[in-house]
């Protein structure tokens, strides 16, 4: 990281992009269990939030404006798929001034590991977000180890 | 310093889960993505704000400056621990300025499925008029 500092060729801009752009790397790396080889650049569509209790973990998809017949939730040995399309009606006649809003197919995979129990999966999709909810396994929980 | 670095965003996305929770700590707005398109009777702004319901939802003119802000309402569970966070913050905020000849008196917004759509139509009288060319 320093090395490239160092580099004659490189203007002091440049670098302080790159360590801009490293350093939001590796905060989005960070919430995104480092980097997994199915995660998608910060900005994807959509996006997605994690959280969990003892006994479940909850998905957030943050897909507005989507039909949910046209979502598609599955989860295979541990891993959470959210595919589907939005579209996005274009007015021929009107002229744009801005197209910032993703169009599209779109797909998302979430490692949840092995421990939810595949059978016991809950979806619901209100005001924009798709909210999966998902029971731990009993051998997943974290238990209390009681000291003799 | 990576271990710093993760230790800081984790602690950013335990704020904002502390935030949609109800906790009162200044959070960044998002800026919520826009589509912006003109047709002859006026002009049209779609933005996404997923998780804003019409309670939550506000859409003024303040002068010239329209602006739209809305908030997500999470119900998270006792408990619930941040893993992974895309979104930060539970407050979309966005504002544009408006030209003289969109009548502010007739705007119009509706909110389907996270999506806001505000129609600003044109002043009658200004709207461009197209003239016809008559052959003789």
């Amino acid at each position: 990281m320093f090395g490239r500092l160092m580099s004659p060729q490189s203007s002091l801009v440049e670098d302080f992009w790159h360590l801009q752009r490293e350093l939001d790397d590796m905060l989005a790396d960070g919430l995104s269990s480092s980097g997994a080889i199915r995660s998608s650049p910060r900005g994807s569509f959509p996006a997605i939030n994690v959280i969990q209790t003892p006994a479940e973990v909850q998905v957030f998809v943050f897909a507005p404006g989507v039909d949910p017949k046209k979502l598609d939730v599955s989860i295979q040995q541990g891993l959470l798929t959210v595919s589907g399309e939005r579209q996005i009606p274009v007015h021929e006649q009107a002229s744009y001034y801005r197209q910032e809003r993703f169009g599209g197919e779109f797909r998302r995979a979430i490692s949840l590991a092995d421990e939810v129990d595949p059978e016991r999966v809950d979806a619901t999709y209100r005001e924009g977000i798709l909210r999966v909810r998902l029971q731990r396994r009993e051998a997943a929980r974290p238990r209390q180890i009681e000291i003799r | 310093m990576s271990t710093n670095v993760n230790e800081v965003a984790r602690r950013q996305a335990d704020g904002a889960m502390a935030q949609a929770r109800g906790g009162r700590t200044a959070e960044s707005a998002i800026r919520a993505p826009a589509d912006v398109y003109e047709d002859p009777d006026g002009i049209t702004l779609v933005a996404d704000m997923p998780g804003v319901s019409r309670e939550r939802l506000s859409v003024r003119v303040d002068g010239d400056t329209l602006l739209l802000e809305g908030t997500v309402q999470f119900e998270l569970p006792e408990q619930a621990e941040a893993v992974h966070a895309d979104v930060r913050s539970r407050l979309y905020r966005r504002s544009f300025v408006l030209s003289r000849e969109l009548d502010s008196a007739q705007i119009q917004a509706t909110l389907k499925d996270g999506v806001l759509t505000v129609r600003m139509p044109k002043r009658a009288e200004l709207r461009a008029r197209k003239i016809e060319v008559k052959g003789s």
